[in-house]
């Protein structure tokens, strides 16, 4: 081998030597396992008990459910929600930008715990404080954690605070990018701003919000530390259970590795394909 | 150079155009309210959680569930404090979490530069490999490595509760990589190779050229890792079993929803993980800003 070469692998291979071991071979092992059954030792070849009972599992079919649910509503809310901010953010026009930001993207760096702590206490039902907001404007008090819709409706709002900032700082950067001239050229030609958002805007930023898009569907499939945390371990009765907390009961639970690396890779297959099916129809039609 | 004036398509004029200068003047202030009056009442809405759980962990359990709603702090926080330290020996936690968080976030930065280094630097067999294999999984879900994982390192080699478990596991983030490949393609070959003509060695044209170079892709890279690592959660919790090894967050999540335990002391901890991270992110928003932009790679 050439000299450099060998200068080359020596300064690559503490990095990929932690890169095989903890990436690379468990992506292979995790595939390898899911044929197994893992229910006593030894473990067998028998495809039959993990990825043959998919599909005639009522708890993983109902995790697959809510996923989805959360997937459909969540994430377009989110980006949406995301772009807005993104814009107004960026707007001369707006004041205290610094408070602004800070109120936007400080959820940021609040970590899953923390912040599943915080959502738990406010959303509790007895003199939990958005009880008292909703009981003080004359509603009627809602059972955030025993109402099926209600306990969805909590994980929803926690992922959306949680994150759509995180999506608006890069949607963000996206923005800054799109050359000054095109406003002021539209301007000249009396284009309105909201016309100027949706026909010079939002197109150039289509490329970065398929990308959040992508990133989201990725994030909200792996979805556990809120339904974990915030509605207690998927309540009530299964009606916030996610993929990735089937998948945690599944493996450390039951330590079912077998089955639960099949749920692992269903969650990678579904990930992948949806993203694809996003980029797709985000494709450019020319 | 300094970047374009911020501007957007929802923002007035950006050229003053025809006459007419108070009425222009009008339609700027009314679209000034307009957007002051969507913006404001949602930024409060955001920062309301952030607000009750520094709130919260200044009240003792009477006031949290007082029928009343309290937006003002009290002076229970030290109490709380105490009664969650008594709980869980939390400040243990937070050491534990400090100590992970900051060797991991250096090995991170070290491995993963050499990294980015070699194959920047280097025209080398495999060299393509490397990166397709990298890019091409880069967005696998991690839930599809966590079992094999865990039997590796808990079963197999029987690690749980210990500092290798918790730092060495999540160092094959190849965040870092792409991110400090990125740097050092932007700078000058004509450096490195003028170094190498006057004979300093390659680790040297590394260390002494082309890392002070890359300092603030570094910086904006540590905070994005010590903030991942900071609040991981889900692998400390498959990991640790004794509280002596508990990283903060696993710590906390274990009191979640357990009665006996006081939530003005739930809260003491969720502000005791949050607050240091929130100085960050104001004191050093440039750079976590384009941690998060350039390698918006979770």
């Amino acid at each position: 081998m050439r000299k450099r070469t060998i200068t080359a692998y020596w300064f690559l291979a503490p990095y990929l030597l932690v890169f095989a071991a903890f990436w690379i071979w468990p992506i292979i092992q995790s595939f390898y396992l899911s044929f197994l059954s893992t229910r006593r030792q030894p473990w067998t070849f028998n495809p039959g008990v993990t990825w043959g009972r998919l599909l005639e599992d009522p708890a993983f079919l109902n995790a697959f459910k809510n996923t989805m649910l959360i997937l459909a509503i969540q994430v377009p809310v989110m980006i949406a929600l995301a772009t807005v901010l993104a814009v107004l953010l960026n707007s001369t026009l707006l004041r205290a930008r610094g408070i602004m930001r800070f109120a936007f993207f400080a959820p940021v760096v609040v970590g899953e715990v923390a912040y599943a702590a915080v959502f738990r206490l406010i959303f509790s039902e007895d003199l939990g404080v958005v009880n008292k907001i909703v009981t003080g404007v004359g509603l009627p008090k809602v059972d955030w954690f025993a109402n099926p819709t209600a306990a969805m409706a909590v994980i929803i709002m926690a992922v959306t605070w949680r994150w759509a900032g995180y999506n608006a700082i890069i949607i963000l950067s996206g923005l800054q990018s799109i050359p000054d001239d095109l406003y002021e050229a539209a301007t000249l030609d009396r284009v309105t701003p909201t016309q100027q958002f949706f026909r010079i805007t939002l197109p150039l930023l289509k490329p970065i919000i398929l990308f959040c898009v992508v990133l989201s569907v990725i994030g909200t499939m792996q979805l556990f530390a809120e339904p974990f945390l915030i509605t207690n371990r998927g309540g009530p009765g299964g009606a916030t259970e996610t993929l990735g907390l089937f998948l945690y009961r599944q493996g450390f639970t039951s330590l079912n590795f077998g089955y639960a690396s099949a749920v692992a890779y269903t969650i990678a297959l579904l990930a992948v394909a949806i993203s694809l099916v996003n980029l797709w129809v985000g494709r450019d039609r020319t | 150079m300094s970047r374009a004036p911020e501007r957007t398509g929802a923002s007035g004029p950006a050229v003053e155009t025809h006459g007419h200068g108070r009425s222009r003047s009008r339609v700027r202030l009314t679209r000034i309210i307009v957007l002051h009056l969507f913006l404001v009442p949602l930024a409060l809405i955001w920062l309301f959680p952030l607000w009750m759980m520094f709130i919260f962990s200044t009240m003792p359990d009477s006031g949290i569930f007082s029928p009343g709603v309290q937006l003002l702090p009290s002076d229970q926080f030290l109490t709380n404090l105490a009664a969650l330290q008594e709980e869980t020996r939390f400040l243990r936690t937070i050491f534990v979490s400090v100590v992970v968080a900051v060797i991991y976030t250096a090995l991170s930065v070290m491995l993963t530069s050499m990294a980015g280094w070699a194959l920047v630097r280097y025209r080398f067999a495999g060299r393509g490999m490397v990166v397709a294999i990298i890019l091409g999984t880069i967005t696998l879900p991690y839930f599809v490595v966590v079992i094999p994982q865990f039997i590796l390192v808990a079963r197999d080699l029987g690690l749980s509760d210990t500092w290798v478990a918790l730092i060495v596991p999540p160092l094959f983030n190849s965040l870092g990589v792409l991110f400090m490949r990125q740097s050092f393609s932007l700078m000058p070959t004509e450096l490195f190779d003028a170094a190498q003509v006057e004979g300093v060695t390659e680790w040297q044209i590394f260390t002494r050229v082309a890392l002070p170079l890359a300092k603030p892709t570094m910086a904006a890279l540590s905070i994005i890792l010590f903030l991942a690592s900071w609040n991981n959660y889900l692998w400390p919790l498959l990991i640790t079993n004794s509280p002596e090894m508990m990283t903060a967050p696993v710590a906390l999540g274990t009191l979640i929803g357990v009665t006996r335990v006081s939530w003005g002391g739930i809260m003491v901890g969720a502000v005791l993980l949050t607050a240091p991270m929130l100085l960050v992110f104001v004191f050093l928003q440039r750079f976590f800003m384009s941690g998060i932009t350039a390698g918006a790679v979770k």
